[in-house]
């Protein structure tokens, strides 16, 4: 029979947002679960009805990936479903001719510079919803929720007309400042969520100990967030590394575009040079790949105890 | 769902020993809280609540820099042109929802079909996941990117599978109206359902695990644990993410915006892609904004529904 295992998996389990598993880092997985976990998962028999399935969604969720590579990797005009004669032509091309390599620096200042600052503001605020009363708290709140339904898309001109009487259009704090506003309602949800896991009791007993708020704060509260902060800030950097509209509104000089922006010019005509363009996704894609690799095991459990769909 | 965040917003415990403040700074702990989401607030309000605002404005003025001559107050007039004489409007509204419901809909079916096969042991479970998840970092223009390669009508998939059989070369999918929308279906489930298997498996995994040993002792068979237990448990963040999903999906234009441009013949055109198009390329700004303001009140609604099923009255003080 299938066992429906929720303790057993340490390192993605919703009881895992508890501030002992969250504080133990990336490596952090308890040794005594691991043993567990591993007799365990050897002892089961393959089943049909998990591979199967599974097998099918991975060959719907692979092929894509396998294809842009392939593209990448192989030479114009070749129709072998291998990549071979293997190529870096495409990459050489596309990172000096099509200027990735600018669009990729610019991506990775604004995607770091999101990161931050939706990091840092969401901390504030998350912090100021788990520990609090005050009396705006619950219009705070109603208006964290209700942002979340307006639509940065819609909001283009009213935003371009306010970065103009800024004098920030063609400057990357414009598209910095916009997908940091637009990150920051669901980053305060899920921060609070982090902050209350993590027992009051334990700041009061710093206090106690002679600590200000501040130091408490960053002694006890901070590192128990890790999981939480590495959860928010990857998708404030993800979102801003894939987010293409404010960029293609708000940047309009080739030198201060970015990487969603260059590989829309790669789409844009109808004679599409497929080399290029699988190239310039596979650069847009490695980053974000890295991110996922290092926080998946961390994003169910980042959503569980962030409470995102309240 | 709403009785898990009720726990957790059980609000602070009243704290035995005196917070510490910095009351000589004239930093009043009392203040501390209105300092910390002051930052919040400013950006919310500057960057969200008056764009908002000027879109109302807006959309009572012509406003076009192609066409100074006909700038100015407009009244409804731009609204007027959206009911009566606009030929795009009814066409581009009736194909969001068609969208929304459809993508929404699947994606929800496979999501909770995924999530509920990776929440099981089986070997090898951690790579499955994150494979299966990966998809969930990649968006917007790079699935266009992808799916384009994939589609091509000379080197595409098509070609291979014509080559055993399936199909017929030369194969367009993006360009014949008959399957233009079914290709960018596909196109957005590909990185949609990971989104909603993660959400629902968080879930998952807070079902306490001794209701199903005890349904297993009383001899209850897997269906039915699934339509007793499971079902019940996820209801509640089911129909939330469900309508986050769809105004997610309502407002989101990278995918088709790259994909399709909207074409062919505006077959793939969404409402808030065509206030876009009529934005970033027509610049009819006055006439966008109005677009945009029938956008917000069909927002609104969803919005109502949200507020009112996430029991956001009762949740805090």
């Amino acid at each position: 029979m299938i066992t429906q295992d929720t303790t057993r998996s340490p390192d993605l389990s919703a009881t895992a947002a508890g501030p002992d598993r969250a504080g133990s880092g990336p490596a952090g997985r308890p040794p005594v679960s691991r043993r567990r976990k591993k007799n365990r998962a050897w002892d089961e028999v393959p089943r049909w009805h998990i591979y199967l399935p599974l097998g099918i969604y991975l060959i719907f969720t692979l092929v894509p990936f396998y294809w842009i590579l392939l593209f990448a990797l192989r030479p114009t005009g070749s129709t072998s479903l291998v990549p071979w004669p293997l190529t870096f032509d495409h990459f050489e091309k596309v990172w000096t001719d099509r200027s990735f390599a600018t669009y990729f620096e610019n991506s990775l200042i604004t995607g770091v510079a999101t990161l931050i600052m939706t990091t840092l503001v969401a901390l504030a605020g998350g912090y100021a919803l788990a520990r609090f009363d005050f009396k705006v708290k619950r219009w705070f709140m109603l208006a964290l929720l209700c942002s979340q339904f307006v639509p940065g898309a819609l909001l283009l001109v009213p935003l371009f007309q306010i970065f103009a009487d800024l004098s920030l259009i063609n400057s990357l704090m414009s598209v910095i400042i916009a997908e940091t506003v637009f990150q920051l309602p669901l980053s305060i949800i899920l921060i609070s969520g982090f902050i209350r896991n993590v027992p009051y009791s334990l700041e009061e007993a710093a206090w106690v100990d002679g600590c200000s708020r501040f130091t408490a704060f960053r002694v006890v509260v901070l590192p128990m967030l890790r999981p939480g902060l590495v959860a928010v800030g990857s998708f404030a950097f993800v979102h801003s590394w894939n987010h293409f509209l404010f960029a293609l509104m708000f940047l309009n000089s080739q030198d201060k575009q970015t990487i969603p922006v260059g590989l829309n010019t790669l789409m844009g005509a109808d004679s599409v040079d497929l080399g290029a363009l699988a190239a310039g996704g596979v650069i847009a894609a490695v980053p974000v790949v890295i991110v996922f690799a290092f926080i998946q095991k961390w994003l169910v459990t980042g959503f569980s105890a962030g409470a995102v769909k309240g | 769902m709403a009785s898990a965040v009720a726990q957790k917003t059980s609000g602070p415990p009243r704290p035995l020993p005196r917070p510490p403040g910095r009351r000589r700074k004239g930093t009043a702990p009392r203040r501390l809280p209105y300092l910390l989401i002051a930052p919040a607030v400013l950006l919310m309000l500057g960057f969200i609540a008056y764009p908002v605002l000027s879109v109302f404005y807006y959309s009572a003025q012509h406003y076009n820099p192609t066409k100074p001559w006909r700038n100015g107050f407009a009244g409804w007039e731009n609204f007027t042109a959206i009911f009566t004489e606009d030929t795009h409007f009814w066409g581009t509204l009736a194909f969001s929802l068609k969208w929304v419901s459809v993508e929404v809909s699947l994606q929800l079916l496979f999501g909770l079909a995924l999530a509920l096969i990776v929440n099981q042991t089986f070997v090898g479970r951690s790579l499955g996941r994150a494979l299966v998840f990966s998809p969930w970092a990649v968006s917007g223009v790079l699935t266009s990117a992808i799916w384009v390669l994939l589609y091509n009508s000379q080197t595409g998939i098509t070609r291979y599978l014509a080559d055993v059989g399936i199909g017929e070369y030369g194969t367009s999918l993006l360009s014949d109206t008959g399957t233009v929308f079914w290709a960018a279906i596909v196109a957005d489930l590909w990185r949609g359902v990971p989104f909603f298997a993660i959400l629902i498996l968080a879930d998952l995994q807070s079902i306490p695990k001794d209701l199903y040993e005890a349904a297993e002792v009383d001899g209850a068979s897997r269906i039915r644990q699934f339509v007793h237990i499971t079902l019940p448990h996820l209801k509640d963040a089911i129909i939330l993410s469900t309508l986050l999903r769809a105004v997610w999906e309502f407002n989101n234009v990278d995918l088709l915006y790259t994909l399709t441009g909207g074409g062919p013949a505006g077959e793939t055109t969404t409402l808030p892609l065509y206030i876009a198009h009529t934005s970033v390329e027509g610049r009819d700004f006055g006439y966008a904004s109005a677009l945009t303001t029938v956008a917000f009140v069909i927002l609104l609604f969803f919005s109502m529904v949200y507020l009112r099923l996430s029991k956001f009255g009762g949740e805090t003080k």
